[in-house]
């Protein structure tokens, strides 16, 4: 008996040893499957990350162009003694043009010359014109002027366009390339940090176009969606969780936020076309209808997330609570939501990350609108950074390009913010 | 659960007993004495229900004042049921279902015009695991004060705070850390604080369920001698799963098995004479 159990025994961990190899190969394997997935997550990741920042850095530097400029009063259309609205209403423009005609008198051609002019950029008439007008003295002097190189002209200055790519290929010629040579031997170029990306509107021009309206209108409409979703997706999930029966109606409600949640965001926007402007009458590509339309969308997040964050809250301190005599919306308001805040608030976070990556549902209410102002509230027209993605990306010009992986840096930027805020918030609260 | 329900398999002896016989029978007739002179609370008729089952079938049981009545049992004989009913705790559950009359001091707690807020506040709860607020020792203790407008001032409202701690007798080990977070307490502190939390309120009586079942030896026998002093000033009902506690706190036990009150009696009498086979089968820890 003894014997064969012995027998047995030898038997069953001879065949445990040998499954063991086996067994903890497919461990091993199993191992590797999820390296490779995080590897390949990863490449991903970094891909798309050098891809968007190797082309958005350059965006962040304006070329400058150092041209001497002869401010003569007859070119320009002034007499003598003219007001600021005369100064202000100068033609810059031809005084420019002679100027660069000057420097190179080689372009003597009609196209010769238009390529000369496109070497700085269209704004630069009101580059002058701004110095102009912070020191009259300059009419009538031949003075060096700092102008804003044109993308074109730009983008080879910043070595993205050689001139060993075949001339068919860029938009500078060979002409405008051998004056930006001598331009840059002669000390008359320079590189500048680019404010105007953060200080202007939209352009035609990509060296004139900036993300103002759009981080104005990112934010205005962030804050309508927050101040609406926030308040009322919390108090219908407390609504929900605390004091509503249980029955039909209920599970009806809750079936139909988990669904509202998976409805595709451009629905959202054709109701805002339908129900706020053209029935309500509310403005059209304004923060406010945005703000609303985007709080559509994120409210079935907030109720959800706050709703798991309020059942996450252990029963014995609700039982607590009443135990000592307190109404139920004492407990809820005293000692359940604060406990639950940090769910609620990292519900919030992620709802407003969503919105504020949201693009469809605003181009059906019309911020996709070209804007060069900046918005002064929620009711003035506005884009917001997305949807100035998505319009640069659409552009031609190879400067657009660089101002769209730019754009997303800085959404990008904001996302991360926020999402480090959802976790400090999360913390901060924890340790309370 | 099996041998409770089939309590003849420990003795052939006997008389074979099923309880199921009684719960058919919902007049059974409680053995001992269930009603006193001068009752703080007065259940009569009791049935309670979840949804289709029954938990609580036909009890009536006085609470007698300034007494500490035990409530024992095996799992799920509803003693705790019971004693939730006592404070309306059950309300909270939404396919609870109570009936029968229950008064403190005379009055309907179930009735039409009786607030729960108040009613709480009168009958206060100890629940089986500590579960102070995740607030400091001070607002823990406040709270209960605080909502109900007991104190007018600061200098009212750190009396009592102290009073309350002193009773629960807490506050020479928490009196340097008020303001600490009452959850960094050790358990039987913990729960002390919430003993203090319960006083705060000046309830009349005080529902504890299974107060130590969470806590060592040590802070239970700490909390057993709390309740003993606390029965100068309240009424005490209190569930427990160890039969030497109940001996040791309470001056009436009452068993409770599958949802029916089988027999209450002096706890004395209880321990040493019980006159129902089921009490008996129960303490001599046949079944439990």
């Amino acid at each position: 008996m003894n014997n064969t159990n012995e027998q047995r025994s030898s038997r069953a961990s001879l065949a445990i040893q040998a499954s063991l190899k086996k067994r903890y190969a497919r461990e091993r394997r199993f191992q590797w499957y999820g390296r490779v997935a995080v590897i390949i997550g990863f490449t991903f990741l970094f891909v798309l990350l050098f891809d968007i920042i190797s082309k958005g850095t350059p965006a962040f530097t304006q070329q400058y162009i150092r041209v001497t400029v002869n401010l003569d009063p007859a070119e320009l259309g002034l007499e003598p003694g003219a007001s600021r609205e005369q100064m202000f209403a100068a033609d810059y423009l031809s005084p420019i043009r002679s100027s660069l005609r000057a420097m190179f008198p080689d372009a003597s051609s009609r196209k010769d010359k238009q390529s000369l002019y496109r070497l700085v950029s269209a704004g630069a008439e009101y580059n002058v014109r701004d110095q102009v007008l912070a020191d009259p003295g300059l009419i009538g002097q031949t003075s060096e002027i700092w102008l804003r190189a044109h993308s074109e002209a730009g983008s080879y200055l910043k070595g993205q366009v050689g001139a060993d790519t075949p001339e068919a290929d860029r938009r500078v010629n060979d002409l405008q390339i051998a004056w930006l040579d001598r331009l840059r031997a002669e000390g008359r170029t320079e590189s500048r940090f680019n404010t105007t990306f953060f200080t202007q509107g939209d352009s035609r021009e990509p060296e004139m176009a900036g993300i103002k309206v759009a981080l104005y209108g990112s934010f205005f409409t962030l804050l309508v969606t927050f101040v609406i979703a926030f308040p009322i997706g919390v108090a219908a999930a407390i609504y929900l969780e605390e004091f509503a029966p249980r029955n039909r109606i209920t599970d009806l409600i809750e079936i139909n936020i988990n669904n509202l949640a998976a409805v595709p965001s451009i629905v959202f926007g054709l109701l805002g076309l339908a129900v706020f402007i053209n029935f309500f009458g509310l403005p059209r590509s304004a923060p406010l209808v945005g703000g609303i339309v985007l709080s559509l969308i994120t409210l079935p997040t907030i109720i959800i997330t706050s709703r798991a964050a309020i059942q996450a809250v252990s029963p014995s301190i609700r039982q607590a609570a009443l135990g000592v005599g307190a109404s139920k919306l004492q407990t809820v308001v005293h000692h359940v939501l604060p406990v639950a805040m940090p769910g609620i608030l990292t519900g919030a976070i992620i709802g407003m990350a969503q919105a504020l990556g949201e693009t469809a549902p605003l181009l059906m209410i019309g911020m996709v609108a070209f804007i060069m102002d900046a918005p002064a509230g929620v009711s003035d027209a506005a884009t917001v950074l997305p949807v100035q993605i998505f319009l640069w990306a659409d552009s031609p010009e190879r400067g657009f390009t660089e101002k769209t992986s730019a754009a997303i840096m800085v959404l990008m930027g904001f996302l991360i913010v926020m999402n480090a805020l959802a976790i400090y918030l999360r913390r901060h609260f924890e340790q309370k | 659960m099996d041998r409770v329900e089939r309590p003849e398999a420990g003795g052939a002896t006997k008389r074979p007993l099923d309880i199921r016989e009684h719960v058919e029978q919902a007049d059974y007739q409680t053995i001992g004495a269930p009603f006193v002179t001068d009752p703080k609370m007065t259940a009569r008729n009791v049935n309670v229900y979840y949804g289709d089952k029954q938990a609580i079938t036909n009890v009536s049981l006085d609470v007698g004042r300034n007494e500490v009545i035990a409530m024992i049992g095996p799992s799920g004989c509803g003693k705790s049921t019971f004693l939730r009913t006592l404070n309306r705790m059950n309300d909270i559950i939404p396919i609870c279902r109570v009936s029968g009359d229950i008064t403190l001091d005379g009055e309907d707690i179930y009735g039409a015009e009786q607030d729960t807020v108040l009613l709480r506040a009168r009958v206060g709860m100890v629940f089986q695991k500590p579960n102070p607020f995740p607030k400091s020792i001070y607002e823990n203790v406040a709270y209960g004060p605080r909502i109900h407008g007991l104190a007018h001032n600061k200098a009212e409202m750190d009396e009592i705070v102290e009073d309350s701690l002193r009773r629960a007798s807490l506050f020479n080990e928490v009196k340097d850390q008020l303001d600490k977070p009452g959850t960094g307490l050790s358990g039987g502190q913990q729960q002390r604080l919430c003993i203090a939390r319960a006083i705060a309120v000046s309830p009349e009586v005080i529902l504890m369920d299974e107060p130590c079942s969470a806590l060592d030896p040590i802070a239970t026998a700490r909390i057993e001698e709390l309740i003993d002093e606390l029965r100068e000033n309240y009424t005490i009902a209190i569930v427990t799963h160890s039969m030497q506690q109940a001996a040791r706190v309470s001056q009436r036990t009452a068993y409770f098995h599958l949802g029916m009150l089988i027999e209450v009696g002096e706890t004395k009498q209880v321990f040493t004479m019980p006159r129902h086979e089921l009490t008996e089968n129960y303490i001599t820890g046949r079944f439990g």
